[in-house]
């Protein structure tokens, strides 16, 4: 009965954060006034259009995207058995922004529905790339070569797109915004189209809760019992490349959200994926909330990208994940 | 054995050089000078590599001279010293992380570095000489190097943790920098990002020589030191065991190693990946032995710095593509090069 309560819980924090970051900005917004805006829409109140124009929808944005984040963070987790995955380390994150930035100064598209399949496609190269050069020989990689690989992804990546945008020039301030991982002036427009992929990527894991239980026993032994290890990978990679992509389209390659919420998810509710993988969308909500809340207040009256955030409180865990030493089987 | 080698003893450190080294290091040296007058001769203005070599000792015509003297040859110049810098940090490095992988722009060295840079750039507006730029660069560099020391260390810094803390400080020092950047008009994000990407473009003499004393003094200390990088390579315990203060030892060559980065990134900006290629080429002709590997992989990484260069400079135009892309382009194929025949062991 602890674990359905803590969920619980986690919705009313999830509820709170919320309404922290419809609230709070460079203006103030009382709870009343909010309220009012959703029952009682009045089109010549600022501080309505504030909130149903700016508010609601960054706030929507974050909640989505730092779901989304954990959630494929808590997948490659599983399935690499590497403590340290996820994707902004495994060069997933910036390999979507290469395909972006690609689509945008050389096939010139600019429509945002044709930016996610440049995410899909990019998340999925670097996916494969990093996990694909980690696993190969037998007894598949260490961690610290499929993290080293992500990295040179990573750099690999990011080298061409300054590239690209340094030759190109052309709108130079809004992209680089965007590169670092940024839901400030997001609109519903923009979320609108990846929502169905996000839909679709949270039920392939919702669905693979319990074949990820089987699979985190080990390979050796989920095959035993009849797993067809192959499909449920490649079932993962599909719900990680989704999600993952989604939020790179959306809001750009946020640093660590993916690393830090499912060692906290796991902490709270366990290693059981019907627990683990909705507990860790719903903290990720929180963290990415919080953390772009932060974002607004540090630099007043300039705000920080939320990647920044994410990247100043990722890396001390990272660095108490790495000295734990559990990685070094 | 010991005919192929030569002593050199005096009473602060003895080496052994080997002829093999001697060799390389003098073919290389040519061909890098060669490469030189060919890169500073193509361009809009075509100049043979005779005339580049005559404008060079100051003959041919005013028109060529100038040409030579005031972009292309301080360029080629700069290029030759960041990346024989980069090439000898990285060839530290994976000798004392003991990781083939390793390099200063994968383990935050080169992040570090950038971030200080930037900082120093977009903090004075602009205004900060190249003098400051070195020093605040070598201080962002040796300071993530100290930091990643610290957090690796639990009694005693294992390889692997600090590959891994350091891909951490690497994406954070990453971010950092793109914060400054967003946070800074736009005049000077421009010229901050493109220093970030890593390009040559527009080095003067005066780059040159802000770089060379740094280069000069930290490459020789490097080689001095090789001996007890060579100790280090046959692991902690062995080093222990030959009377070799490992953790005192291995932070001093991680702290050359950085300044070496740093003073590369504070002239060219976060150039990447040949801190990684370059030393593996120098040990496939010379072997391991780190004596020989430093100056080798000096040579290789000019080498490479120039060739990236010249490439951006010359296959777009009218664009010039900074060196950094270049680097990346053919360092990660051959990151999974590496990382493949790792494997295959």
């Amino acid at each position: 009965m602890k674990k359905p309560f803590g969920l619980l819980a986690c919705v009313v924090l999830l509820c709170g954060f919320g309404f922290l970051s419809i609230a709070y900005g460079s203006r103030s917004i009382d709870l009343y006034t909010v309220w009012q805006a959703f029952a009682a829409f009045d089109g010549t109140s600022a501080d309505h259009l504030i909130v149903r124009n700016t508010r609601l929808p960054r706030t929507l944005v974050a909640a989505a995207v730092g779901a989304a984040l954990a959630v494929s963070g808590a997948i490659m987790q599983t399935v690499t058995r590497n403590p340290l995955a996820s994707p902004s380390i495994f060069g997933v994150n910036s390999g979507a922004a290469l395909c972006i930035i690609v689509a945008i100064s050389v096939l010139s598209i600019d429509s945002q529905s044709q930016f996610i399949w440049a995410a899909f496609l990019g998340a999925a190269l670097a996916a494969g790339a990093a996990y694909g050069l980690g696993s190969v020989g037998r007894g598949g990689g260490s961690p610290v070569n499929i993290t080293l690989a992500g990295a040179a992804v990573t750099a690999f990546a990011s080298s061409i797109t300054q590239g690209i945008m340094l030759v190109n020039g052309r709108s130079f301030d809004q992209i680089i915004f965007w590169l670092v991982g940024s839901v400030a002036g997001r609109e519903m427009p923009m979320l609108l189209p990846v929502l169905p992929f996000l839909a679709i990527g949270a039920i392939v894991c919702f669905a693979l809760a319990a074949p990820l239980n089987t699979l985190a026993l080990g390979e050796d032994v989920a095959r035993g019992l009849g797993q067809r290890v192959g499909a449920v990978k490649l079932g993962a990679a599909a719900a990680v490349v989704l999600l993952a992509g989604s939020s790179v389209a959306v809001a750009g390659p946020i640093a660590f959200v993916g690393i830090v919420v499912p060692h906290i998810a796991r902490f709270v509710a366990g290693r059981d994926h019907r627990w683990l993988l909705p507990y860790s969308a719903l903290l990720g909500s929180v963290l990415l909330l919080g953390a772009d809340v932060i974002a607004r207040f540090v630099a007043m009256p300039n705000e920080l990208p939320v990647g920044v955030v994410t990247a100043l409180i990722g890396v001390p865990f990272f660095v108490w994940v790495a000295r734990r030493d559990v990685h070094a089987k | 054995m010991r005919s192929n080698r030569y002593a050199v003893r005096t009473r602060l450190f003895s080496y052994l050089i080997e002829r093999r080294a001697v060799f390389w290091t003098v073919v290389l040296t040519i061909a890098l000078v060669a490469l030189v007058c060919v890169s500073a001769g193509v361009g809009s203005l075509w100049i043979s590599p005779v005339e580049v070599l005559r404008g060079a000792f100051g003959f041919g015509d005013d028109a060529t001279r100038t040409v030579l003297y005031s972009f292309r040859l301080p360029r080629a110049a700069m290029s030759v010293l960041a990346g024989a810098c980069l090439a000898a940090s990285g060839a530290l490095l994976q000798s004392v992380s003991r990781n083939p992988l390793a390099s200063p722009d994968m383990i935050g060295v080169t992040g570090g570095a950038a971030a200080a840079g930037v900082a120093s750039l977009v903090l004075t507006g602009g205004a900060i000489g190249l003098t400051g730029l070195s020093l605040s660069a070598i201080g962002g560099a040796v300071a993530v190097a100290a930091l990643l020391f610290a957090l690796a260390w639990k009694g005693g810094v294992s390889p692997l943790r600090l590959v891994l803390i350091g891909v951490a400080l690497q994406t954070a020092a990453g971010s950092l920098s793109s914060f400054m950047i967003i946070l800074s008009p736009t005049y000077l994000a421009t010229q901050a990002f493109t220093w970030l990407t890593g390009s040559v473009y527009g080095s003067s003499w005066n780059n040159v020589g802000a770089l060379l004393p740094w280069a000069a003094g930290f490459g020789l200390v490097a080689w001095m030191l090789s001996r007890k990088a060579n100790v280090h390579e046959l692991g902690e315990d062995v080093a222990a065991s030959v009377g070799s203060r490992v953790s005192r030892e291995r932070s001093a060559l991680i702290a050359i190693s950085a300044a070496l980065a740093g003073a590369a990134v504070s002239q060219v900006g976060a150039i990447g990946f040949i801190g990684l290629m370059a030393p593996h080429m120098a040990r496939r002709l010379v072997g391991p032995a780190f004596g020989a590997v430093l100056p080798v992989s000096a040579c290789i990484g000019a080498m490479l710095l120039l060739i990236a260069d010249t490439l951006g400079r010359t296959a777009f135009p009218p664009n010039d593509i900074p060196a950094g892309v270049f680097t990346a382009a053919v360092g990660a194929p051959f990151f999974v090069y590496l990382l493949l025949r790792r494997k295959g062991k």
